[in-house]
């Protein structure tokens, strides 16, 4: 018997990782977007995201509308726990999204849309960062609601992965940059890959400290014996892909860099999501306490198990579309 | 002040405000859309220039409206967990599947082909050009259905058991088919598309008076004037059958929406009034007699009820409610009368030359989107004090928030927003100020029609 619970879960985290990821980078070259070496390649970087950003942060919705749709009971802990920085998000991303539209219909105002876009992708980043952060240290929940203050997600290790975010997408960024342009912006972003690369191993590093440290449950998922041997390979082919992208750089690879950093954010999330999985509230909520019940999670898993791989296929078919480096053509209208 | 005291207060406005901002860009993307569609099919079964010159003006218009809705829609799918937590867990089970059904059969669809729809010309043929257009308007369409579909159970709920304080699911059809749904996604479609025949009409009256791209503003006021006499008295039908439903499902509003204080049979129309809620009467009234029962029961000495019915915590606010009403129905009452009038101009030959008319397009251009907002404060602020009607309260749905934190968030939605709004406005008009002039050399004209020197020549004269 198929625990539906678990597949819902299960593919909410494949969503977010798959935000983390396309979204990442979108925003990650908001985030370098100022130290663009000239005017052409700040419009070359920006052509690289037009057509894709919606589509990316869509799953940004999808994961806020399934959480609620299979998950209410999380849904409505979490979000008053996170007020504040769901505000700060999604107050950047509306600076970031509308700065995509108005600045390709006037020269003489961009400037404003270029800070507007730069600030919306970092503020963006920042308090996707804090969000996690907190989610790892939890909250206080009593009777099936929050009972914290509006302050609890700010702590000394949420504004650390807030940080840790924001260097993170720069790095997947800087790396789609490399993939997508060509001459100088790709050389700059060579440039500023190789210490984004190395602040983004020192985050990951002490995040993956701090949950064994604070919780000796976690620890013990992961040091007991024989569980220590079996996944050694999450940290080892980490190291492995850290160091390739230092590697493919000094090589002059366009697509490696990009690839190798999206397999640390995917390995990052498995690492993440052994040490927390089931709990959805820290040692205190599981995914059973807190889903649906079971006439709405059999929609929502109907409807996943349908459209979710359709969903999949044409997103593939619009990436295809405009796969490749970045045209002259492909300037707005 | 006391508002900033009350998290219910907050919450409703800082709801309300986010809503009703956002309804406007979805309004216009819902009707623009399709109608890009028909310009798109209209271009590639004729190849008549005009219809490619308004495409490509008005998907620049949808394209800003779109990034808009976009980024004001997030707020609210985040908004019924910050702000009304014990409804997310309470009616989540219903509520939540709804919108997770929107998120992967609309927002997706329209997320990922929008980008081919104006980035795609030159890097896909015409066929999947088509395609991707109608892939939006699909998008558009069902976040339409499955927004509404949720928000018509909360008017008129079924289909459920309420087992510990959770609401489950008992017959998803009777939940999707509640009673007030069929009413309210014709309603509002239709109210989408007016409206945006409305925008049409509007700046291309401009174009006319000013002289700019005469043929394709004329085809344009022609179409939309064309779709607006169709659409306007069926509007005001639609409007009918849904008050109708209304006063079966939710009498209280309906009392509201007439300014009614008590049951009477042959109720008067009341045209105007400033409903007094401390003495519970109206003054400065204007009424027809036993209008509102022929209205509503179809015969003029029917029985309609009265705010006295229901007791004063059970009554919605009324002054928004009335108002709201009245300036919806006034609207579409006007929207008809344009519509007439085009038809007669249209017979007399005059559609194209009287500057009068085109002057009173010009000034109609926001009022569908006007009448719109009005008809949502009056079924949303009608629906009060029930967020779910009979089963579930506001003041009691709401989460443990501070309510000073939701005053700087209330605040910081008013700025951004009225930022946004200015910055459309700036932009657009400076779209339209350009009119169908586009510049020469544009690549994906020339790819787009294949026919690259009659078309630039053309675009040139136009």
């Amino acid at each position: 018997m198929i625990d539906i619970t678990v597949i819902c879960a299960l593919l909410i985290v494949l969503g977010i990782i798959l935000y983390v990821i396309l979204d990442g980078f979108d925003l990650g070259v908001g985030i370098i977007f100022p130290f663009a070496p000239d005017e052409a390649s700040k419009n070359k970087m920006m052509s690289s995201i037009a057509p894709v950003w919606d589509g990316n942060e869509t799953w940004l919705i999808y994961g806020g509308g399934i959480l609620f749709a299979a998950f209410p009971i999380a849904y409505s802990i979490l979000l008053p726990a996170l007020y504040i920085p769901l505000m700060l998000l999604i107050f950047a991303l509306i600076f970031r999204g509308v700065a995509f539209e108005f600045r390709m219909k006037e020269k003489k105002s961009r400037w404003i849309w270029d800070y507007s876009f730069t600030f919306g992708s970092t503020l963006a980043a920042f308090s996707q960062g804090l969000i996690l952060g907190s989610l790892i240290e939890g909250f206080e929940v009593e009777n099936m609601q929050f009972s914290g203050g509006s302050f609890d997600w700010l702590t000394s290790f949420s504004i650390t992965t807030g940080f840790g975010v924001v260097f993170g997408y720069a790095l997947l960024g800087a790396s789609w940059v490399i993939l997508k342009t060509e001459n100088q912006t790709k050389e700059w972003a060579k440039n500023i890959t190789k210490p984004l690369n190395f602040i983004l191993g020192l985050f990951v590093m002490m995040v993956s400290l701090k949950t064994p440290l604070q919780y000796p449950e976690i620890a013990d998922k992961w040091f007991s014996f024989p569980n220590f041997f079996l996944l050694l390979p999450i940290p080892l082919i980490t190291f492995f892909c850290w160091l390739k992208i230092f590697d493919s750089l000094s090589k002059g690879r366009d697509l490696q860099p990009f690839i190798f950093t999206v397999a640390i954010f995917i390995l990052s999330f498995v690492g993440l999501g052994y040490s927390l999985w089931p709990y959805i509230i820290v040692n205190n909520l599981t995914i059973w306490d807190l889903a649906a019940p079971a006439k709405s999670l059999q929609l929502v898993f109907i409807t996943l198990m349908i459209s979710f791989p359709i969903v999949l296929g044409y997103t593939l078919f619009v990436y295809k579309l405009f796969k490749g480096k970045v045209l002259e053509k492909d300037s707005y209208y | 002040m006391e508002i900033l005291n009350s998290v219910e207060l907050l919450s409703r406005i800082q709801f309300a405000f986010t809503v009703s901002f956002h309804i406007i860009w979805p309004t216009i993307n819902i009707g623009l859309g399709l109608f890009l569609l028909i310009l798109e099919i209209s271009w590639l079964k004729t190849k008549k220039i005009e219809y490619l010159n308004l495409y490509k003006f008005w998907v620049k218009i949808f394209a800003l409206a779109f990034g808009i809705g976009v980024v004001t829609g997030i707020p609210l799918s985040y908004q019924f967990g910050t702000n009304f937590s014990i409804f997310s867990n309470m009616a989540g089970p219903i509520i939540g599947p709804l919108l997770g059904i929107e998120v992967m059969t609309a927002f997706f669809l329209e997320a990922a082909f929008i980008g081919v729809m104006i980035f795609g010309w030159n890097r896909v043929p015409k066929s999947v050009h088509l395609f991707a257009t109608i892939f939006v308007v699909l998008g558009t369409h069902n976040s339409a259905f499955w927004v509404i579909a949720a928000n018509s159970w909360m008017h008129t709920p079924q289909g459920f058991e309420i087992i510990d304080g959770i609401i489950h699911a008992k017959s998803w059809t009777e939940i999707i088919l509640n009673p007030s749904f069929p009413y309210r996604l014709a309603h509002m479609l239709t109210a989408s598309y007016i409206s945006v025949s409305l925008l049409i009409a509007g700046v291309s009256a401009y174009f006319l008076i000013k002289k700019i791209s005469i043929e394709t503003a004329k085809k344009g006021l022609s179409v939309s004037l064309l779709v607006l006499s169709f659409l306007a008295p069926l509007q005001i039908f639609l409007g009918d059958l849904h008050g109708l439903n209304t006063k079966e499902y939710q009498p209280a509003k309906i009392a509201a929406m007439e300014g009614l204080w008590n049951t009477q049979k042959g109720a008067p129309l009341v045209l105007f009034a400033i409903p007094d809620e401390e003495n519970e009467k109206n003054k400065y009234e204007i009424k027809i007699p036993k209008l509102a029962s022929f209205i509503l029961t179809h015969d003029f000495d029917g029985e309609v009820k009265g705010l006295n019915e229901f007791k004063k915590e059970e009554r919605p606010p009324i002054l928004p409610v009335f108002f709201a009403f009245r300036t919806m129905v006034g609207l579409g009452v006007l929207f008809f009368l344009i519509a007439f009038t085009g038809i007669i101009l249209r017979f007399r030959k005059k559609l194209y030359s009287n500057h009068i008319f085109h002057k009173l397009c010009m000034i109609c251009t926001p009022l569908g989107l006007v009448a719109t907002i009005s008809g949502w404060w009056v079924t949303e602020i009608g629906r009060q004090p029930w967020l779910i009607h009979g089963v579930l309260k506001t003041k009691d749905a709401l989460s443990p928030v501070k309510p000073e934190v939701i005053s700087i968030s209330l605040l910081s939605f008013i700025f951004v927003y009225c930022l946004l709004g200015i910055s459309f406005l700036y932009y657009a008009s400076r779209l339209v100020k350009k009119g169908y002039n586009f510049e020469k050399n544009e690549d994906w004209l020339k790819v787009a029609t294949h026919t690259t020197h009659l078309t630039t020549k053309n675009s040139k004269n136009d």
